[in-house]
């Protein structure tokens, strides 16, 4: 039911969530904000079993927090995702696995942007673009058509828009908006919500 | 290297020791170390999980939550209303339940699921609460109060434990309402409803609701939700139990049994 995407582009991450807390039938909270900050130019998004997403997604995000406050210097994008891994890794085969599925976008000074996909089974791929959730079965194919490594941010935003208005039409379930926020040297910038209008 | 000690890299033996327990010690929080009363040498989700539908052995205990309790936000604070019929199974345990706790003047707690885990955890809660406001010398915000809830749920992950609740109240923030389940979920929001019959509720409570109702009407409000539910649903009856919380405090606003208000609401339509 809820939706999760990432779009990498030369020199930025764009991503993308929906907004719903939802319990079987019922939405809870329409504006629920399923983004987590790491660090400045970090960002987890978190989708997955009630409960797990926010305790496991504040745990990572402290755990972050606390290694830059020890060492003085903050954890890379890449290491922040393996690091992730390894914790989801680690309580896989334990009493109480956690039940997430992850999209880590970041950008680093050396590297550049980057966009980790990661599964409840804690499986790590660094991808140009990524997509969580029933709406990554109409949305793949759409990324896979018109992707370019070069695109330009507005590019990347009607790219965004023409998943979000496939979803609309298409998904079964409502998802009535989105948060979108954009990740580059100068840190993360939040957005425009997306709000898809109307059945075509 | 200081990744290695971040990751807490622990080998499978001491993972199993530590979660297993050595010996029956209570729950408790501030700055020791929380400790988890988990029965010696029972594993308690493997033992529920072969107790559900999916189990094998036929076995089947769901655990419904059969209630119906809402809040909302306006501009004049925050309405609570509740049903009180207590149920065990199809057998009507108690027509009066209490189910809001009063943790203190400027908290409420709401209670649905399993009567036992409600009243237990949120009597702990209370006792968290008064704790920290002798150690800090000023009231616990709402925020903090709900998050050490969730946290003493997520302790019992997958144990068994069914919970569904809000907690209510006003600190230096404003009002503060936020939806606190067994499964971890903690939410903040203006308007939740929790229970079998919560479904009824919301059809109510949102097609009604105004942002600037006045006390009376957002009353109406609350007794309708409630009202409306416990006629559709049939593990929520009895009485509607009203609360507003205010600035300075709680108050009860009122006490009607719920056979009589449909009548009122549907008169002509019987």
């Amino acid at each position: 039911m809820e939706y999760l995407i990432g779009i990498q582009g030369p020199d930025f991450v764009l991503v993308a969530a929906d907004n719903v807390a939802a319990s079987s039938i019922i939405q809870m909270k329409q504006d629920q904000d399923k983004m987590f900050k790491l660090s400045d130019k970090i960002l987890l998004l978190c989708v997955g079993e009630a409960g797990d997403t926010v305790q496991f997604a504040e745990y990572i995000q402290k755990n972050i927090q606390l290694y830059k406050m020890r060492n003085g210097y903050e954890l890379s994008p890449t290491a922040a995702a393996n690091f992730t891994r390894k914790n989801l890794a680690d309580y896989l085969r334990s009493r109480t696995p956690y039940h997430v599925n992850l999209l880590l976008a970041g950008f680093d000074e050396t590297d550049g942007p980057g966009l980790y996909f990661m599964d409840y089974l804690s499986a790590l791929a660094k991808a140009p673009f990524a997509a969580h959730g029933y709406g990554a079965y109409l949305t793949l194919s759409i990324l896979d058509r018109y992707y370019r490594p070069d695109l330009t941010r507005e590019e990347a935003v009607e790219l965004l828009k023409k998943c979000i208005q496939e979803l609309n039409k298409r998904l079964i379930i409502n998802l009535p908006s989105f948060s979108v926020r954009l990740i580059d040297k100068d840190g993360i910038h939040d957005l425009e919500k997306l709000v898809p209008v109307g059945a075509k | 290297m200081a990744l290695f000690d971040v990751s807490g890299y622990k080998s499978h033996l001491e993972l199993r020791k530590n979660t297993l327990g050595t010996g029956l010690r209570h729950f408790s929080s501030g700055a020791t170390n929380q400790e988890f009363a988990v029965p010696a040498g029972i594993d308690p989700s493997g033992f529920l999980k072969s107790c559900s539908r999916e189990g094998q052995g036929g076995v089947s205990i769901d655990l419904n939550h059969g209630t119906t309790t809402l809040a909302f936000k306006f501009r004049h604070g925050v309405i609570v209303a509740v049903d009180s019929r207590a149920s065990a199974g199809s057998y009507i345990a108690s027509k009066e339940a209490n189910k809001v706790i009063e943790i203190n003047p400027y908290l409420l707690g709401t209670m649905s699921g399993s009567a036992a885990d409600c009243q237990y955890w949120e009597r702990l809660l209370a006792k968290e609460c008064r704790l920290y406001k002798l150690r800090n010398k000023k009231r616990i915000s709402v925020s903090a109060a709900s998050k050490l809830l969730s946290n003493m749920m997520l302790g019992y992950r997958g144990m068994g434990l069914s919970m569904g609740s809000m907690i209510i109240g006003w600190d230096n923030k404003g009002p503060g309402l936020y939806y606190v389940d067994d499964n971890g979920t903690r939410l903040s929001g203006c308007m939740f409803s929790t229970g079998c019959g919560s479904s009824y509720a919301y059809g109510v409570i949102d097609s009604g609701y105004r942002e600037d109702m006045t006390p009376e009407e957002a009353y109406e409000l609350g007794r309708r939700g409630i009202t409306h539910a416990t006629h559709r649903d049939a593990y929520s009856g009895g009485v509607v139990n009203l609360y507003h919380m205010q600035e300075d405090g709680w108050i009860k606003v009122c006490k009607e049994d719920v056979s009589e208000l449909i009548h009122q609401y549907k008169k002509g339509m019987f």
